[in-house]
């Protein structure tokens, strides 16, 4: 089956998105004191991470990053088969914190309500953000993010991937395409 | 669906009656899970909604405590409701066949039933019979898949992995169901295993019915009479429970010639390599097949055991719910 796959952004596109986000997270927060990232399995987590060592450089204070698989949430548990779950590790107290849910790519919504259905279940933080690589649109829910890298028009038979270093190792942002119209009858 | 998910789609089990239909791929994959399950069991909140909106009946025709309430207590933390029904206080005492309280217990809407039952094979049969997925919680002298899966967890936590370790299993092993889903689970997961007892507990019938066959798991099981032998470089110890019936059915000359032929104690246990883990499915004739300062002392996984059967029944469940077979 063809599938035509298209770059859409490259490392260094990447790394000012990640640079800027950082920024605006500690601009809103008025510092990043009270910032607890917690980053989605798989993509996020590193995310959080680069995140975390930027604010370091910037202000050289370090933001607890915590790992989140949202396994147990979902909604569509008997749709999609059983999926392998990772360790999920929140730092210790998130109560009166600002949380900001790091994710790759926001798209329906719905992982993103299975998160702070999670992260609720380890405490109550003052807030709630979102910070995604990539919004590609398509929203069944009423959530938005907060922080974002790059707004990506999409159609819904398209996929957007992004690919990091840390478990790619490339970084990348590619949007495939299942060429499935084209020839390819049997 | 994304490619990824469909790959980490791994578990390709509808019902739980034995490991002898898993791959060891369905293994690793709830022994994987198993461990974000242990997770949630030490959080202050311990309840995820994985199981929403689900039922799971538990159908127990035989006593038990463990295995029972940990399978109700791994159904209540993933959010399922949990229907507990015993032979004693249902219709089965008015005569009712396991069928009609199945059927029953269906009508009912009940998504998993767990299933304890005196004779082997009737998890088979409602499986058969019944749209509900069903998992074998012990049948008769057959099986008990998911003691094997929390054994092999213990193991794996303890000692890294499965494969290679030799793990003697030692005493009644005839009519263990444990020791034969510990067989099937043990074999796949590519352990060494050597079965210890009097001969009169060996299911050589059983053994030789599988190992003729070229490439079956069964075919580099061990046979040992003598404990001694048997427990040199050993990993792991699996004591049985010695069912004191035995005895009278005149496969023993006595307990006290059991004991000393086939109990575990200090000078055997030493054998054993360093560290050696001792495990028993409970529950335990101290003095018997095991004595007390090793049952409850440094090598013992015991207690582990039992901790470990709520989260890896947490995983199972999780694993059948998330299959697409739901409903047929």
């Amino acid at each position: 089956m063809p599938l035509i796959e298209k770059r859409i952004q490259n490392p260094v596109q990447i790394e000012r998105a990640l640079t800027r986000i950082s920024h605006e997270i500690l601009e809103r927060n008025g510092g990043g004191d009270n910032v607890v990232l917690v980053g989605m399995h798989s993509r996020g987590v590193p995310l959080a991470q680069r995140i975390s060592t930027a604010i370091e450089r910037f202000e050289g204070i370090k933001v607890p990053v915590g790992k989140l698989d949202i396994g147990m949430y979902r909604d569509d548990i008997s749709e999609k088969g059983s999926p392998l779950m990772k360790p999920t590790d929140i730092p210790s107290d998130i109560n009166g914190k600002t949380v900001v849910i790091i994710d790759d790519v926001l798209y329906t919504g719905r992982s993103i309500r299975a998160a702070m259905d999670a992260i609720s279940d380890f405490g109550r933080p003052s807030q709630m953000q979102l910070g995604v690589l990539v919004d590609r649109g398509h929203r069944e829910l009423p959530i938005r993010a907060d922080y974002v890298g790059k707004n990506v028009p999409t159609a819904k038979d398209e996929d957007v991937q992004v690919r990091l270093m840390e478990i790619d190792g490339a970084d990348e942002i590619v949007i495939t395409t299942n060429n499935n119209d084209m020839g390819d009858k049997t | 669906m994304t490619l990824e998910t469909a790959s980490q789609q791994s578990f390709g089990q509808k019902h739980v009656l034995d490991l002898d239909s898993f791959t060891s791929q369905d293994i690793t994959h709830v022994l994987d899970n198993t461990l974000a399950m242990e997770q949630v069991l030490d959080r202050e909140i311990r309840k995820v909604p994985a199981l929403r909106g689900k039922t799971v009946v538990t159908l127990f025709y035989e006593s038990s405590t463990r295995t029972r309430v940990s399978f109700e207590q791994a159904a209540k933390i993933l959010s399922a409701d949990v229907i507990n029904v015993s032979s004693s206080g249902s219709s089965t005492k008015k005569g009712e066949s396991l069928y009609n309280t199945a059927l029953t217990i269906q009508a009912m809407q009940a998504d998993i039933i767990v299933i304890r039952h005196p004779h082997s094979g009737a998890p088979h049969f409602l499986a058969r019979q019944l749209r509900s997925k069903v998992i074998n919680a012990g049948d008769g002298t057959h099986a008990h898949p998911t003691q094997s899966l929390l054994d092999l967890y213990t193991i794996r936590k303890n000692i890294g992995t499965i494969e290679g370790k030799k793990i003697v299993i030692i005493g009644d092993i005839m009519y263990s169901r444990v020791a034969r889903s510990n067989l099937w689970g043990l074999t796949k997961m590519g352990a060494r295993v050597v079965l210890c007892g009097p001969q009169t507990l060996i299911p050589n019938d059983f053994l030789n019915g599988h190992r003729t066959e070229e490439g079956h798991p069964f075919a580099a099981v061990e046979i040992q009479t003598d404990l001694d032998t048997a427990l040199k470089d050993a990993d792991v110890i699996m004591a049985l429970r010695l069912q004191l019936e035995r005895q009278k059915a005149g496969h023993l000359p006595s307990l006290r010639e059991y004991s000393q032929t086939y109990g575990l104690n200090a000078r055997r246990l030493a054998i054993a390599k360093d560290g050696a883990l001792v495990m028993h499915p409970g529950p335990m004739n101290e003095g018997v097949e095991i004595e007390t300062d090793i049952a409850h002392g440094a090598q013992s996984v015991i207690e582990e055991q039992v901790k470990s059967g709520v989260a890896v029944r947490m995983s199972l469940l999780y694993s059948m719910a998330a299959g697409q077979n739901l409903e047929i």
